[in-house]
């Protein structure tokens, strides 16, 4: 009896676990799935097998491809340059000429924007990205622009803008984690080089790069998830607009879904945005094992 | 003959460090100083030209008219009561399940891991469809138990991870001692392990706390009246009015990001190591 029941503890443990994630991750993954491949669900009562149709309607729809092209540059940009601005500050917080008081000052100065929710940075961006805006009278100010422009509702800046916005409201989250890196590299490794005769450029290519590239790559792969995924920012400031200009398959996905009650559409583009995401999890879990062995 | 060179690249450093500071300072600072600053202006001096920092304007106006409004009130209310619950409720649940994770072997235990960690990247848009239908057929719809429930989903999977890797760290000698004694292991975890775990227990919910407290896309779409919405969710109801009262959106944000702020202030270490777990391999 007792070896029955300890058999079952852990099983019991993790019974609140299993029913969540059971009802509200896997029965949904499979509901959507099955959605994607009828015609009118949630709307029709009984909806019909319509085999790959919705899926061929979306990738041949003009509208996805642009949202998939705007997902892609918003995403590939915001890893790239959260990546330049986080190591840029990691670097520098962890520059030896600073004194420990000031560092944890800036430390705390260049978190910032990581604690500010994304509702909240939509509709402070908006407001400073106003053409009559506090950023408009700066780059005038100091003549980089002529006259005040439309950031947000210009179609050919507002993907641009926004992009620019999520790169502010990212970039904190990997110069906390590259500084983290940073300190775990043993000095040892940078008196061998310096005895080597290496300047502090190959220092930084031939020690620090290297020993950081682990965290690098998982950030980037956890970053290109995350970004993809980006709903928050863009309906608060943009709503995909104007015209498409940067609609983004999560916005796109919500429209066809909430807007035009399209449910078997939508759970096929939500489908593709999955298995999208799924790929890039892939290798990330494979990374993440080769750095465990 | 080393020397002037060296005072003079060390010089050369030190103003390259201060402007690239400096440079930091006002990019990742500015912003949060202007929705301070513009929370304390009139809604008419929003845009005066040219813009000041603190102007004559300058009152609590916005303040007091966020803070006496009931429907407002409501939406932190609203905001704090969810977070509260879910951080509660995903530490109970993660706990146990890192404990099993931590302790025990049974079939399955790989796979089971695998899922919770690949559950990090299922898109929120992916589950929203079915979780509309789902919510509805449960008689959820519109109710703090919807967004408890499909919260948890997002913070959970951390949880369990941390918290595996927490107790991974601790001796099981501990939890021996308590049995030993004719303890059983659900008393070793709560009065043995749980209590030395604090540091691993603040990190998981402050970090829960905040996934929570900013969540937008499940409170828009699985709530419908506004004594249900959420402050992320309030704020854009603000912006759809007609006119724009961006003082008191401004005051809403502020408010809206105290709670987050201060936490951040007060457990910085914990957020940084929360921060870093995902990435960083000790």
């Amino acid at each position: 009896m007792s070896k029955i029941f300890r058999k079952s503890t852990p099983l019991i443990y993790l019974s609140p676990t299993i029913l969540l994630l059971t009802i509200l991750s896997l029965i949904p993954i499979v509901m959507v799935f099955i959605y994607s491949f009828m015609d009118n669900v949630v709307m029709n009562q009984n909806p019909k097998f319509v085999g790959m149709t919705n899926y061929v309607k979306i990738v041949t729809n003009s509208v996805f491809l642009q949202a998939f092209s705007n997902t892609m540059y918003f995403t590939v940009m915001s890893v790239v340059f959260h990546l330049i601005l986080g190591l840029t500050f990691a670097l520098l917080l962890n520059a030896r000429a600073l004194p420990p008081f000031l560092k944890a000052i800036f430390r705390t100065i260049y978190i910032l924007p990581w604690v500010f929710t994304a509702a909240v940075i939509a509709i402070l961006w908006r407001l400073m990205l106003n053409p009559n805006g506090v950023i408009n009278y700066l780059l005038i100010t100091f003549e980089i622009i002529e006259r005040p422009v439309e950031w947000l509702s210009s179609r050919q800046l507002a993907l641009h803008a926004v992009t620019f916005i999520n790169i502010w409201a990212g970039y904190p989250f990997y110069m906390v984690s590259l500084l983290a890196g940073l300190q775990g590299i043993s000095e040892e490794l940078y008196e061998a080089g310096t005895i080597d005769g290496a300047n502090q450029r190959q220092l930084f290519w031939y020690i620090t790069l290297p020993q950081l590239k682990p965290i690098i790559i998982s950030l980037a792969m956890l970053d290109f998830i995350w970004t993809m995924h980006q709903f928050t920012l863009i309906w608060m400031t943009t709503g995909g607009g104007p015209i498409r200009a940067t609609e983004m398959l999560s916005t796109l996905t919500y429209k066809l879904a909430f807007s035009s009650y399209q449910f078997s559409h939508a759970s096929a583009t939500a489908f593709l945005i999955l298995a999208l995401s799924a790929f890039v999890a892939i290798f990330y879990v494979r990374q993440q094992k080769a750095a465990d062995e | 003959m080393n020397n002037p060179k060296s005072a003079m690249q060390r010089s050369i450093i030190y103003i390259l460090l201060s402007v690239t500071l400096l440079i930091g300072t006002l990019y990742a600072g500015f912003p949060v100083l202007w929705m301070v600053s513009s929370s304390f202006k009139s809604n008419t001096q929003i845009f005066a030209y040219p813009p000041q920092l603190i102007d004559d304007s300058f009152s609590l106006q916005a303040y007091t008219s966020v803070l006496s409004n009931p429907q407002k009130l409501r939406f932190f209310f609203n905001s704090y009561l969810i977070s509260i619950l879910v951080t509660l409720c995903t530490l109970i649940v993660g706990i146990l399940a890192g404990y099993s994770f931590s302790r025990y072997n049974f079939k399955f235990k790989r796979l089971l891991n695998m899922l919770i960690i690949s559950i990090q990247a299922v898109p929120p848009i992916t589950l929203l469809i079915p979780y509309f239908s789902l919510i509805v057929t449960l008689q959820l719809y519109n109710t703090y138990a919807a967004l408890v429930l499909t919260y948890m989903v997002f913070t959970l999977s951390y949880a369990i991870i941390m918290m595996t890797g927490y107790f991974n760290t601790l001796p099981r000698e501990l939890d021996e001692a308590v049995m030993l004694d004719g303890g059983s292991s659900f008393v070793a975890l709560w009065r043995v392990l749980v209590p030395i775990s604090l540091p691993g227990i603040v990190s998981v919910g402050v970090y829960t706390f905040m996934i929570a407290w900013n969540e937008f896309l499940f409170a828009l779409t699985l709530t419908k009246t506004n004594d249900m919405r959420t402050v992320p969710v309030g704020i854009q109801l603000l912006m759809g009015q007609h006119s724009y009262e961006w003082n008191e959106m401004m005051a809403m944000s502020v408010l809206g990001s105290l709670p987050v702020l201060i936490l951040f202030l007060f457990f910085q270490r914990y957020f940084i190591a929360g921060m870093t777990a995902g990435s960083v391999k000790g």
